[in-house]
């Protein structure tokens, strides 16, 4: 260093020489092109821009200088740390690059890695039908109506019109409970639900009941002893068998698709006169499209409207029913009905939450 | 009902005879539901008559083989091997010769069997197809055919068998008279009937009959015939007819009788005349007596049951099955045939008590045409004196007064409006008429049109408007009615409690549980294993008398038994990580059992009635229900995994109850077949509604359950339906969050520790949450620590750390107080 008030020309001193300057420039430029990553270029920094750097060590000759000299060598310096600054903060923006794109690169997993983390649960596709088919009913203007599974045989038998030693009693294979007077019944059918309806609800009424009924067949691929039925009754003034031919084909589409629609056959049911069988068309059919055998219905028989206290000269009415495990098993194509039964999670697991 | 298409079309006017799959699809359309429709055969190649000249009974085998000599034609005899003994030299019989065909594909050959030569086969008539008997080959009777004939055209095999099913209120269609009707019907043919005979005059009686109980009997009518040829087979087109309708050729008498009820469709009884004694009373049965039926069965009877009996006693359970005393036989000559009317319900609970389903009591059931008794009579005793020169007795009994149809009345477009349909004029006329009813026409007062129809004596069903309707319809054909939408009404949608319900099924679903619906028979020795008291609640069942499992004859009072047992079979199939749910309802005797009220249908029964029909109702609630063992979180590359236990099926309940709008409280509980220390009862409020938790380890041995596994069980139909509708307001100021340790005494439920914080840090607490549970050294001895974050926030400003500190502080001093909390430092 030179000493203070020495007259000298600011190009003399060497730490200000514009090749010194320029060195400087270039060392720092080859320090930082060389720093292979973030770490190496903070630990090259401070010689190059630290307080003990080159420049800033021949900053601190510009006071000494005379002042006329002063803005020349001041301004020959600024450009020198602003070359060094710019060179740093390039490579420092490069290497933040590459160490970011690297962590990332890093930090990567295989994302095909199972996620079956917690176990799946699901709903038996009995309930979901019931559901689906209580929402096409609702849609319509239906009310979802319930009833007792343990029924009298007044309900289940009497009020619909089964005379008491009548064959069709026993049609329908009943399970009975005890004692043996009880003159009480698993229900046979959702049919119950018809009187239990009329007696309750104020007239016209449009419900339809899912429900669990119960017969004593053995259980085989096509029957079980319990299964589950829907059960749809509407009572109003002028209602023909029209409107459930109408009715029917409405809910024959909204299961099994646009194409579909529904046939009768002339039957037998104590409880509604006519009677009918109905057939559906199912376009998937296995083996082509084709008629599949669904449920009954016909009108209510007027002994069931004046065992409820229904005007029959007044009001008219119909009703249908279904078997719910029956529909499933031709629409999902199920072999065997006892799966539907058993329970084993690997038959429901498939069907989710909606089926 | 089998039918061959031959016999129905004999009635029927046809310029050409549709095919058997017409026929069906005819008998469809109106409502006789076609179970299958069967061809004859196919049986091709040489099948003849032959003659039976020579039997050698072979006797170096284990079972009776004869070697036969068959004349099969001119001159021709063959030697065939026959397992069957049924027939003796003389006897005519069908011979398949080598090169025929039999149904099924069965190739006859000329092939050596049991040591011998055999040149064709003497048939059955199974193997024919005209017919399931098998216990012996078919003999023809004398005179049939000459050996050599064809017998294909003998055996009539160009035909179909059409199996129907007629509905049970169609008692006429059971039998070849009504079939051939409705065909009529159905396709505008002639129709002759055979129940158009001429009665002659009777003189006298053909045997005295008193009918006591005229409920029982409404007609009873008998024809005598005598000299009849017991030696005399049964024509071979009757057999015939018989054996394609499914029955067994027994006798020409019982042939006789068989084969006009199929025809007719009145059943009939031959007794041996001979073996009767004295006149014959129709009346029920005395406590005691007793009878031995056709089948040999001594029956013990019911006072319930109707019979006929005769200076000795009983004779016979009338209309289901007679008695072995009066049985024709061999030798019985003096045949007297019954015909008569039985009251249905009588019938039907006599087949039921007894066991004793037959055809005449399949037709009795379903009413028989009060008209038919005679010309049924006539029928049989006629076939009897052509077929084996019985003598007609001149007298006929004919007692009781048959009830006939009533007339019915309504107005003439009821079925336009029943069908939404405008039927051609005339059509309601004409289809009563077709069916047999005595159709008038008449203007009311009003100036309606009224149909009024008379139906006929078979029709014993038409009985109200609706029937007529009916008949109209289903002849015009449920085809021709519109498919029309109704106008749809105002529903209300799904109900508060029926929403819910849905809600709770999705999200147990949700939640992992995977949903089962077991039967609700259950065993109730499983109460054993569950270790309940014998005054249990649960072991209160209603029973089932006619279970399908002899052992699972009582119904669920509780989900778990039926859970369990698919958990055990889920397991029992490879599953290890299982999670059931089930909701369905229980059935829970009253304590104090209500008898089920007497109501007739005529009127709409009272609400005091209706309120005693529910009262004798088992309770019936909706219960929720599950079970988990292994695995809730499952082991994997992520860990290992968390075993499920007490906490799971706690919280599965909370969040079902959650599901329903309802916040449920826990308290310990010890009830079985829980473990007495985790188990939790659920509470809405202080009102128990259910319990979870791990069951008892005696229990899980029991039942061979895996260790640890847990389950709930809560009664939905108890929770309130609660009026959820929240208002939150939520403030947007910053919280401040403090922590504290409390330490208490290892007994102090730790919901309590949370209620007093959360009671009593006031307003400005937004949140509390319990992070851990310490017990140990640093606790003390019978201590735990509990830590707690509180989340503190002011709804209109900036909370002050000093101000959520005394919140915080008032809470701690709070539960210091009550439950004796110190503040761990």
């Amino acid at each position: 260093m030179s000493g203070a008030n020495d007259p000298y020309d600011p190009k003399q001193v060497a730490a200000l020489s514009a090749e010194h300057l320029d060195a400087a420039v270039r060392k720092a430029r080859e320090a930082f092109a060389g720093a292979a990553d973030l770490e190496a270029l903070a630990a090259v920094k401070p010689g190059h821009l630290g307080d003990r750097s080159p420049v800033l060590l021949a900053r601190r000759e510009i006071g000494a200088l005379p002042p006329k000299a002063k803005a020349e060598a001041g301004k020959r310096v600024n450009e020198a740390q602003s070359a060094i600054r710019t060179a740093f903060d390039e490579r420092f923006a490069v290497l933040q690059v590459e160490r970011d794109e690297r962590v990332l690169r890093e930090e990567s997993v295989d994302v095909t890695l199972p996620w079956d983390r917690f176990p799946r649960g699901a709903r038996h596709p009995i309930t979901t039908l019931a559901e689906r088919i209580g929402d096409v009913f609702v849609a319509m203007g239906y009310e979802i109506a319930e009833g007792p599974e343990l029924e009298t045989e007044w309900f289940n038998f009497d009020a619909l019109n089964f005379g008491k030693d009548h064959p069709a009693r026993s049609m329908q294979d009943t399970f009975y409970v005890a004692p043996g007077d009880s003159q009480l019944v698993l229900r046979t059918h959702t049919s119950p639900v018809q009187a239990r309806t009329l007696l309750d609800r104020e007239l016209p009424v449009y419900v339809v009941c899912p429900g669990r009924t119960f017969r004593t067949d053995e259980l085989d691929a096509t029957h079980t002893p319990v299964f589950h039925q829907v059960e749809g009754l509407a009572v109003d003034k002028g209602l023909t068998m029209g409107h459930l031919k109408g009715t029917l084909d409405a809910f024959a589409r909204a299961m099994f698709g646009e194409d579909s629609k529904t046939r009768l056959r002339p039957s037998f049911f104590p409880f509604t006169e006519p009677s009918a069988e109905v057939d559906v068309w199912f376009p998937e059919k296995k083996g082509g499209a084709g008629w599949v055998e669904w449920g009954g219905c016909g009108m209510v028989n007027p002994n069931v409207l004046r065992a409820t206290g229904v005007d029959p000269d007044v009001y008219s009415g119909f009703a249908f029913g279904m078997g719910l495990e029956r529909t499933l098993q031709f629409r999902n194509g199920l072999p065997d009905m006892r799966d539907m039964v058993e329970g084993d999670v690997r038959f429901t697991q498939p069907f989710g939450t909606e089926a | 009902m089998r039918v061959p298409v031959s016999w129905l079309v004999e009635h029927l006017g046809f310029d050409e005879v549709p095919t058997p799959d017409e026929l069906a699809e005819a008998f469809t359309r109106i409502g006789i539901e076609v179970e299958e429709v069967s061809p004859l055969g196919p049986v091709t190649g040489p099948i003849v008559a032959g003659r039976v000249v020579e039997i050698e009974e072979l006797t170096e085998f284990k079972k009776p083989i004869r070697y036969c000599r068959v004349e099969v034609g001119p001159e021709q005899v063959n030697q065939i091997i026959c397992g069957a003994t049924n027939f003796v030299e003389g006897d005519s019989v069908v011979v398949a010769l080598p090169g025929a065909v039999l149904p099924g594909g069965f190739a006859i050959s000329e092939r050596k069997t049991y040591g011998r030569v055999s040149q064709g086969m003497i048939c059955a008539s199974d193997e024919l197809g005209i017919g399931d008997d098998h216990s012996g080959i078919l003999v023809l009777p004398t005179g049939t055919a000459q050996p050599g004939d064809d017998a294909l055209e003998l055996l009539g095999l160009n035909d179909s068998v059409i199996e129907l099913a007629p509905t049970p209120d169609r008692g006429y269609a059971f039998s070849v008279r009504g079939l051939a009707r409705e065909i009529a019907c159905a396709l505008d043919v002639p129709f002759g009937d055979p129940g158009v005979v001429e009665i002659p005059e009777p003189e006298g009686e053909a045997w005295p009959v008193h009918i006591e109980d005229r409920p029982g009997c409404s007609r009873f009518t008998a024809r005598r015939v005598t000299g009849v040829d017991p030696t005399a087979p049964t024509p071979w087109w009757m057999r015939r007819r018989l054996m394609l309708a499914g029955m067994r050729s027994i006798s020409l008498p019982v042939d006789v009788t068989n084969y006009v009820m199929l025809e007719l469709g009145q059943p009939l009884h031959a007794f041996d005349a001979a073996s009767l004694s004295g006149a014959l009373t129709v009346r029920r049965a005395l406590a005691g007596e007793k009878l031995t039926t056709l089948d040999d069965q001594v029956r013990a009877l019911d006072a319930d049951d109707i019979v006929i009996a005769d200076d000795s006693g009983v004779i016979s359970l009338a209309g289901v099955m007679g008695g072995a005393s009066t049985e024709v036989g061999d030798s019985s000559s003096d045949i007297l045939l019954e015909a008569a009317n039985w009251d249905p319900a009588s019938i039907a609970r006599t087949v039921r008590r007894h066991k004793l389903p037959s055809e005449a009591a399949k037709r009795f059931e379903r009413t028989v045409d009060p008209a038919l008794a005679p010309v049924a009579l006539e029928r049989a005793a006629k076939l009897l004196n052509h077929y084996a020169e019985g003598q007609i007795k001149p007298g006929r009994t004919d007692v009781g007064v048959p009830a006939l149809p009533a007339p019915v009345s309504m107005p003439i477009d009821l079925p336009d409006r029943i069908a939404g349909v405008r039927y051609a004029r005339g059509v309601t006329a004409r289809r009563l008429g077709q069916i047999g009813c005595q159709v008038s026409v008449t203007t009311s007062e009003e100036g309606q049109t009224i149909v009024t129809a008379v139906p006929p004596t078979w029709r014993a069903d038409l009985v109200q408007p609706a029937d007529l309707v009916e008949e109209v319809l289903r002849l015009e054909g449920y085809d021709t009615i519109p498919s029309v939408l109704p106008p749809a009404p105002a529903g209300r949608g799904l109900t508060e409690q029926q929403r819910r319900r849905r809600t709770v099924w999705r999200t147990l679903a949700e939640d992992g549980f995977v949903e089962v619906k077991p039967f609700p028979f259950i065993d109730p020795s499983v109460f054993d294993a569950f270790g309940l008291p014998a005054d249990d609640i649960r072991r209160n069942t209603v029973g089932v008398l006619n279970p399908l499992e002899a052992d699972k004859n009582v119904l669920a009072t509780t989900l778990l038994p039926g859970l369990l047992e698919t958990l055990q079979r889920n397991l029992a199939r490879g599953a290890k990580d299982v999670s059931l749910y089930n909701i369905a309802q229980v059935t829970l005797p009253r304590a104090q059992q209500v008898p089920v009220p007497s109501l007739g249908v005529d009127r709409r029964p009272t609400e005091a009635e209706v309120a005693s029909l529910q009262a004798a109702l088992p309770h019936q609630p909706l219960h929720v229900a599950g079970v988990l063992t292994g695995h809730r979180e499952l082991a994997g590359w992520w860990g290992k995994g968390r075993t499920a236990d007490w906490s799971d099926a706690v919280e599965a309940a909370r969040r079902a109850a959650q599901a329903y709008g309802v916040q449920l409280r826990v308290v310990a509980s010890d009830l079985l077949p829980w473990h007495p220390g985790r188990c939790a009862e659920l509470r809405v409020g202080d009102w128990p509604v259910g319990h979870a938790g791990e069951l008892h380890p005696k229990v899980i041995e029991a039942l061979g359950l895996p260790k640890r596994t847990v389950a709930f069980e809560l009664d939905l139909d108890a929770l309130p339906l609660d009026d959820h509708r929240p208002a939150p307001m939520v403030s947007a100021y910053p919280p401040v969050l403090l922590d504290v340790a409390l330490v208490v005494d290892a007994s102090v439920p730790v919901q309590s520790v949370s209620e007093v914080l959360g009671a009593s840090a006031g307003d400005l607490l937004e949140d509390i949450r319990l992070f851990d549970v310490y017990t140990g050294e640093q606790a003390g001895e019978g201590k735990k620590s509990l830590a707690y974050s509180l989340r503190f926030r002011a709804p209109d400003r900036t909370l002050t750390v000093e101000e959520a500190t005394s919140a915080r502080d008032a809470a701690v001093a709070a539960a210091a107080e009550r439950l004796g909390a110190a503040l761990r430092t």
